[in-house]
C-alpha cells in the first residue's frame, strides 16, 4: 500500500515538473554571461553604458548570453527570461533584454510590455540584422563585437526619444504618485478599526446611553461584514505596493556602481525580434 | 435586540467562512482569466491589422503566388468575422470555433512566409523585412499570451471545482469551467518563420 503510494507521488512529481522544469541562470548582474562570449573588458563597458542608461532614462537593459536554450524557441526563452528576471520598472514595463545563445547560433532582443512605443519589433529586427548579425557571422565569430554593436544600438534607441523630459517628469510625478499612495493606505484600517472599536464599545456600555437604545442597538452586522472586508482588501493592496516600491528602487537605487542588480518588476509579453546566423 | 447584538459580534465570523467559500477569490479568478483574454484578444487583432499591409508589400512583387494571397485574405477576414466575448469562454463549441478561424490564418500565413524563399528581392526590401519582424514578434506575443490565457484558465477552472471555493462558486455564482486553448499543430508551426534572417 505504501508502495502504490509512492509510486502515485512519484507520477504526481513527473507530471508537475515540466511546467517547472526551464531554469534560468540567476541574475548577477546587468551583464550576464553564462556563455563567456565576452572579456571583463567588455563587460566592465556594457554594464557601465546600462548603467548610464538607466540613470537617465530609467529604463533597464539587460545583457545574457545563454550555454543552453533547454529546447525551446529562442523568442519564448527571452520573453521569460526577461519575466523571471523582472527587468524593467513594475509601473511601465519598460524593460529590454539582448539573449544570445551561441550553441544554438540564435540571437533575441525581448521588449517588455511597454517597451513596444520605443523599441518596436521592427527596430529589433534592424538591429539584429544589421549591428549584430555581421559580427556574429564572420569567420571566427565576433560575439563580443557584436554584442556591444547591438548592446550600443538598443541603448540609443532607449534613450533616444525627443519627449525624455516628459518622460523623467512622469516618473517622477509616478514615484511621489507611491510615495503618496502608501502614505494613504492606513486610513481604511485605522477607520475600521474605530468602527469596529465602536461596535465592541457599544457593548460595554448598553443601557447607560439612551440615544442609542432608541436606534435599536448598535450598529448593523452587515456593516461590519463590509468593513472586514475592505481591511482584508487594504491589506491585500499592501502587499502589492510593496512590489511595486521594489521597482522605484530600480531606477533610483541605480546610480552606484556597487551594491546588487536587480529587476525593477517589469514584465514581457513577447515582443521583440529574433535572429540566427 | 441582544439577539441583534449577538448576531453582530457574529459578523466576523460569518465574513470569514463566506470569504472562505469563495465569495472573493471566485470572481477575482474569473476577472484575471477575463484581462488575460483581453490581452489574447488584442494581440490576434494585432495580428489581423499586419496581415493587409504584409499582403499589399508583397503584391507587387510575388504575382504568382496570388493564390496564398487570396487564401490569406480570405483567412483574416474570416478571423476577425468571428468574435468570442468573454461571456463566451465557457462555450466550447464558440472557442473551438473561434480557435479554429485563427489557425486557419496562422497556416495561410506560414504558407504565404514559406513561399517567399523564392524572391530575393522581397527579402531584400527593407519594408518586407520590417513586417515580418513585426509578424513574428505578433506570433510570439498571441503564443505568450494564450500560454497566460490557458494558466489564468487552468487556475480558474480549480478553484470553482475544488473545496471549499467550490460552494460559492455553485451558491452563489453557478460558476462553469472556462475552456483553455490548445495551440494546434498549425499555429505552432507560424511563428518560426526566421527564414529570413538565415542565411
Amino acid at each position: 500500500m505504501k508502495q502504490l503510494l509512492a509510486v502515485v507521488w512519484l507520477a504526481l512529481l513527473a507530471l508537475a515538473t515540466p511546467a517547472a522544469a526551464q531554469t534560468f541562470p540567476p541574475l548577477t548582474g546587468r551583464v550576464v554571461d553564462q556563455a563567456h562570449l565576452l572579456s571583463p573588458a567588455q563587460i566592465a563597458d556594457l554594464t557601465s553604458k546600462s548603467e548610464a542608461l538607466e540613470a537617465q532614462s530609467g529604463r533597464q537593459f539587460v545583457v545574457a548570453t545563454i550555454n543552453n536554450l533547454e529546447g525551446y524557441p529562442i523568442e519564448d526563452y527571452a520573453y521569460r527570461l526577461g519575466r523571471a528576471w523582472k527587468i524593467g520598472s513594475a509601473k511601465n514595463n519598460d524593460g529590454v533584454v539582448l539573449v544570445v545563445a551561441p550553441n544554438e547560433r540564435k540571437v533575441s532582443i525581448a521588449t517588455g510590455y511597454g517597451a513596444g512605443g520605443f523599441m518596436t519589433d521592427a527596430m529589433s529586427g534592424i538591429i539584429i540584422r544589421e549591428a549584430i548579425l555581421p559580427h556574429f557571422k564572420q569567420n571566427p565569430p565576433d560575439y563580443g563585437g557584436g554584442i556591444i554593436a547591438g548592446a550600443d544600438a538598443v541603448i540609443k534607441q532607449m534613450s533616444l526619444p525627443p519627449d525624455q523630459a516628459l518622460k523623467n517628469v512622469t516618473a517622477a510625478e509616478q514615484a511621489q504618485k507611491q510615495r503618496q499612495h502608501s502614505g494613504g493606505n492606513p486610513l481604511p484600517v485605522i477607520f475600521w478599526g474605530l468602527v469596529i472599536g465602536f461596535v465592541v464599545l457599544s457593548h460595554f456600555r448598553r443601557g447607560s446611553g439612551r440615544r442609542y437604545r432608541q436606534r435599536q442597538g448598535g450598529i448593523s452586522p452587515w456593516v461590519v461584514l463590509w468593513g472586514l472586508n475592505e481591511l482584508s482588501r487594504s491589506s491585500r493592496g499592501w502587499g502589492s505596493g510593496g512590489s511595486s516600491w521594489g521597482g522605484g528602487s530600480g531606477w533610483s537605487g541605480s546610480g552606484g556602481g556597487f551594491g546588487g542588480f536587480s529587476g525593477g518588476g517589469g514584465s514581457f509579453g513577447g515582443g521583440g525580434a529574433s535572429g540566427s546566423w | 435586540m441582544t439577539a441583534i447584538r449577538r448576531l453582530g459580534l457574529l459578523a466576523p465570523l460569518a465574513a470569514f467562512s463566506l470569504a472562505g467559500c469563495g465569495l472573493n477569490s471566485v470572481p477575482t479568478a474569473e476577472e484575471q482569466v477575463n484581462a488575460a483574454w483581453g490581452n489574447l484578444q488584442a494581440d490576434y487583432q494585432r495580428r489581423a491589422d499586419l496581415v493587409p499591409n504584409l499582403v499589399n508589400t508583397v503584391k507587387g512583387y510575388a504575382q504568382q503566388e496570388r493564390t496564398v494571397l487570396t487564401q490569406v485574405t480570405e483567412a483574416r477576414a474570416k478571423a476577425t468575422s468571428i468574435q468570442l466575448n468573454a461571456g463566451d469562454l465557457d462555450d466550447p463549441a464558440k472557442v473551438q470555433a473561434f480557435q479554429n478561424a485563427q489557425t486557419q490564418l496562422s497556416g495561410s500565413l506560414g504558407r504565404l512566409l514559406a513561399t517567399f524563399e523564392a524572391y530575393p528581392d522581397l527579402k531584400s526590401n527593407q519594408n518586407f523585412l520590417a513586417l515580418q519582424d513585426q509578424l513574428e514578434g505578433t506570433e510570439n506575443r498571441i503564443n505568450a499570451s494564450r500560454r497566460d490565457y490557458n494558466e489564468a484558465v487552468r487556475s480558474y477552472n480549480t478553484r470553482i471545482r475544488t473545496f471549499p471555493d467550490a460552494i460559492g462558486a455553485k451558491v452563489f455564482y453557478g460558476s462553469k469551467p472556462k475552456v483553455p486553448f490548445e495551440a494546434a499543430a498549425a499555429a505552432q508551426q507560424a511563428p518560426t518563420v526566421n527564414f529570413g534572417n538565415a542565411s
